[in-house]
């Protein structure tokens, strides 16, 4: 097995919020605890709803928030100190792209510029080097020179997402995270790009964390899986197994929410109640109140993430182990 | 039996570029159809097209007949009485969809007022018991609430709710669960299908997800830059779809169980309306394109029963099938 | 909603206070008093004398000081000019500025506001055209030169009105329309984007689909939501009431707030033109505020957010 590039371990955020504008400030708990361990060469897929914590997760394991508890080591080291040198050294060995490829580009440069941009920031090889470097990002990413001179404005939406990546690439990063880079997508471009971020995965050695409510894109991708709710992981195991076979109440809802071709909605799940609200938190397990089997003990006593068999870990207590679940 | 909508050869160009270019589409009674393709395929313009809610710029030609009278061009007051009373619609992005400056109750009433003979006391009533069906808890005291207090599906289950004031025999649904996360789609969905048998009503559900069509129509329609290309009831078109684009969006979708297999992708782009290639609008991308696809933009034609396809191919083997049962 | 307005009073108090700083910074740096209203050929004794007895030789934050200080107490200072305390003269000439400035605003009103409702509902038509144009025109040609241009026209040509004075209603009539014409171009440009945008909302579609006819959409779901940025550049309107006709004023010789202001900045006689200044600062807060409650009034959004207060 791999040896891990990135350990998260029980890291901590919470945001103060107000409601409205000079409402009471609230704490809003965005991740609690989660701790992951990503191996190199590895997709890790997080996925979860809105106010599930995956994009504040994605943010934190970058650096660019800092956690209030916990700890996150990239190869092996903490990360360094915000603005730091070392900081920028380790920063060039990772590297994000969101969902939005044309808020990510500057709509007055070229695109080809914005893609040498990280070199020159990191001062990498000479001005001939650079541009050659961007040839190749270029055809990594499968486009051509040609759209390298056009402006972002001039590009659609996948053309966009790939020049967003091979600016990500262009430092040679070992580590990517990527939140919903292609739900802005059409079905049949957001093939494509899934397709390319496969092949580049492969060709790189590239370690991923990707970041998705498309559970289908998630499952394509990953090899673990990790399932949010409310700020903590519920569910985490490998990709196929997670989906075939889910164990946890919520997951179960989210894998039979998921529209499938060929089967009518007979015997879906259908959870009652709205998205929680992160700054309202249930106690317990946070699930609880919408949860279909939810027994009393789900309201007062938050359900620790346990292994349960192989390599799956699920927060509940109604499921403990291979032996529980058979005699159950 | 007749339908309950015919559209026949509608057409719609934005200041001179077509964005719909001949749709031909009919509807039963109480039958749900699926419309999918991407954006810019046209399937939101057909509806807004079909009920006069484009903006006045947009010209439109063709036919939209319902139960036989025609809608296209028909007089302001007799199209404000089908929309909201025969055909009702809800859109994509709940949070902008409902008037932020009026309560829930006004929004509701208004549509009560305007489609059923009620009044007063009796218009509360029913503007409460539509929130109770929609599954809008404590309706009394939310009637008088405003739409941002509301999540946001709860905010797609008033516009529901809305959509069943006038107790319409069409709900054109475009794009209704989008917006929203997947538990809450699932709720969505799931409430459009009760209510839709429960009041015998045609759906018309406009969606990018070809899961959340096939799970919640009878037949499906898949839309590519401003035609219908395929047509077909939806289990056999996503076992065996037969035009190359639909094939194309089939298999771009990541399987959820199974095997993982590489995705094929469509290559290149839709193409821009303003510059439509010349014959079959998707040949530029097609893996099966012939030089025939770029002559003549083939039509679309029935290959059995209840299926037809707008694909040279498919034509071919239906006159190869004709030759074979002529001899 | 207490704190709401309490942070905005404060803000108005605070820019009360940085508007009469201002004054006060400016008109000291730009000129002895003393000398602009004696003359440079005044002995220095006399000269002296005057500034001695307006304070005038005081240490400058001395003098700032003692003039917030007296501000506190309601005490605006007295012309340096005829020694009337500033607040009277100023008072005394606020009816002749309403005169002009309220009819002006109710027909900027009446004639901005429908323009823009109408051009925007009939956006590209040779009416919504012609709007624009003459909007574009009405707010980028300055009042002075719009204001010339109808004494030419109107008194020096046609000779139908006097071009200057107060003796009659007729006299009236030239700055009034200067005044109207200019605001109800800027607020047609206003209505016009502010009813655009609300048209293209998904409600609006919501509303024409639920078989609302396009009157009642119009009426009410798109003009509610209209008026909410439209009353923001209303209330600027309003702050202008007293001294938004400095120039047309001057030019059609109106003895007014404006040309009392003007004349005033030109002899420095600063306890005029503070007292104007505080006026017209208050007056613009007022608005402001009266604004700001407006915004809670018809949007239920910021209300909402002013109950959890």
């Amino acid at each position: 097995m791999n040896p891990p590039l990135v350990e998260v371990s029980a890291i901590s955020r919470s945001y103060s919020m107000r409601s409205g504008m000079f409402g009471r400030a609230a704490a809003v708990h965005a991740v609690d605890g989660v701790s992951l361990t990503i191996r190199k060469g590895q997709t890790l897929g997080l996925v979860g709803e809105s106010g599930s914590g995956k994009s504040t997760t994605g943010r934190i394991v970058l650096g660019l928030d800092p956690p209030d508890s916990g700890e996150v080591r990239f190869d092996g080291k903490p990360m360094a100190t915000l603005g730091t040198a070392a900081w920028r050294a380790q920063r060039a060995r990772m590297q994000m792209i969101f969902q939005d490829p044309l808020g990510a580009l500057d709509r007055r440069l070229p695109v080809a510029t914005q893609i040498r941009e990280p070199l020159d920031i990191h001062g990498l090889g000479t001005a001939a080097e650079r541009e050659d470097r961007v040839r190749e990002l270029l055809r990594a990413v499968e486009l051509t020179p040609a759209h390298g001179v056009r402006y972002p404005g001039a590009l659609s939406g996948g053309q966009r997402q790939r020049i967003v990546l091979a600016r990500a690439l262009a430092t040679k990063p070992d580590f990517l995270v990527c939140d919903e880079p292609v739900s802005a997508l059409d079905v049949s471009i957001q093939a494509q790009v899934v397709n390319l971020l496969c092949d580049l995965q492969a060709q790189l050695g590239l370690t991923l964390l990707f970041i998705s409510h498309d559970l289908r894109v998630v499952r394509q991708i990953s090899t673990i899986v990790a399932v949010m709710y409310l700020g903590r992981i519920v569910e985490i195991g490998s990709a196929d197994d997670l989906f075939a076979r889910p164990e946890h109440p919520y997951t179960q809802a989210l894998v039979s929410a998921s529209p499938a071709p060929g089967r009518r909605s007979a015997g879906r799940i259908v959870l009652a109640g709205d998205p929680p609200n992160p700054a309202a938190r249930p106690k317990g397990c946070a699930f609880h109140p919408r949860c279909p089997r939810a027994i009393t003990r789900c309201a007062s006593e938050v359900p620790a993430l346990s292994a349960v068999d192989g390599d799956r870990q699920v927060a509940c207590h109604l499921v403990t182990g291979t032996q529980a679940r058979d005699a159950a | 039996m007749s339908p309950l909508v015919s559209i026949e050869d509608l057409r719609v160009a934005f200041s001179g570029v077509p964005v719909l270019r001949g749709v031909d589409l009919t509807l039963q009674k109480g039958e749900a159809l699926g419309l999918v393709g991407e954006s810019g395929s046209g399937k939101s313009v057909t509806w807004l097209a079909a009920l006069g809610l484009l903006p006045r710029h947009a010209r439109v030609s063709g036919s939209v007949r319902l139960d036989g009278r025609e809608l296209l061009g028909a007089p302001a007051a007799e199209l404000d009485q089908v929309r909201g009373g025969r055909v009702a619609m809800i859109f994509q992005d709940p949070a902008s969809a409902l008037n932020p400056v009026l309560t829930i109750r006004r929004q509701l009433s208004e549509a009560l007022a305007l489609h059923r003979d009620l009044s007063g006391n009796a218009v509360k009533a029913e503007a409460r018991r539509l929130l109770d069906l929609v599954g809008i808890p404590d309706a009394a005291r939310r009637l008088e609430a405003y739409p941002h207090e509301f999540s946001g599906g709860q905010v797609q289950r008033i516009m529901i709710a809305m959509a069943l004031a006038g107790n319409p025999d069409l709900l054109i649904a475009d794009e209704p669960t989008t917006a929203l996360d997947a538990t809450i789609q699932a709720q969505i969905l799931e409430l459009l299908s009760t209510i839709r048998h429960e009041m015998n009503m045609a759906m018309v559900l406009i969606s990018h997800d070809l899961g959340v069509v096939a799970e919640n129509c009878d037949r499906v329609a898949v839309m590519y830059a401003g035609r219908i290309v395929e047509q077909a009831p939806s289990n056999q078109l996503f076992a065996d779809p037969v035009h190359p684009y639909a094939q194309g969006l089939i298999g771009a979708l990541p399987p959820l169980d199974g095997p993982r297999r590489r995705l094929t992708a469509i290559p290149g782009t839709v193409p821009d309306p303003a510059q439509m290639p010349v014959g079959c609008a998707f040949a530029p991308r097609c893996a099966m394109a012939a030089e025939a696809c770029g002559v003549s933009a083939p039509s679309l034609a029935p290959i059995a029963d209840d299926r037809a396809v707008a694909c040279i191919r498919a034509e071919a083997s239906r006159r190869a099938l004709l030759g074979i049962a002529a001899e | 909603m207490g704190r709401y307005f309490a942070i905005r009073i404060g803000r108005a108090a605070l820019t009360i206070v940085l508007v009469v700083t201002f004054a006060f910074v400016v008109l000291r740096l730009s000129g002895d008093p003393a000398l602009m209203i004696l003359g440079p050929e005044a002995p220095p004794e006399v000269l002296a004398a005057f500034r001695k007895a307006w304070g005038l030789d005081d240490p400058i934050w001395f003098q700032y000081l003692d003039y917030f200080h007296a501000i506190a107490k309601g005490e605006l200072g007295r012309s340096m000019r005829d020694g009337r305390p500033a607040i009277e003269l100023v008072l005394e000439r606020i009816p002749a500025t309403l005169a002009l400035t309220l009819p002006a605003f109710a027909f900027k009103v009446a004639l901005g506001v429908p323009a823009g409702i109408y051009a925007a509902l009939h956006r590209g038509s040779a009416i919504d055209r012609a709007v624009m144009m003459t909007a574009v025109a009405g707010f980028t040609v300055p009042s002075f030169v719009l204001a010339l241009l109808l004494v030419l026209v109107f008194a020096v040509q046609l000779g139908w009105l006097p071009s200057g004075g107060q003796d009659s209603w007729r006299h009236a009539i030239l700055p009034i329309a200067t005044l109207s014409l200019g605001g109800a171009a800027v607020l047609a440009r206003f209505t016009r984007s502010a009813m655009l945008e609300v048209l293209g909302q998904p409600y609006i579609r919501t509303a024409s689909a639920k078989g609302v006819p396009w009157r009642k959409v119009v009426t009410s779901h798109a003009l509610p939501n209209a008026a909410i940025p439209t009353v923001t550049i209303l209330g600027f309107m309003v702050g202008t009431l007293i001294a938004g006709a400095v120039v047309v004023e001057s030019v059609f010789a109106w003895p007014g707030v404006g040309r009392l202001l003007v004349v005033a900045v030109a002899n420095r006689d600063l306890a005029v033109v503070q007292c104007i200044l505080l006026l017209v600062a208050m007056t613009m807060v007022t608005s402001n505020l009266i604004v700001d409650f407006l915004y809670g009034f018809l949007d239920p959004r910021l209300r909402a957010k002013g109950a959890h207060a």
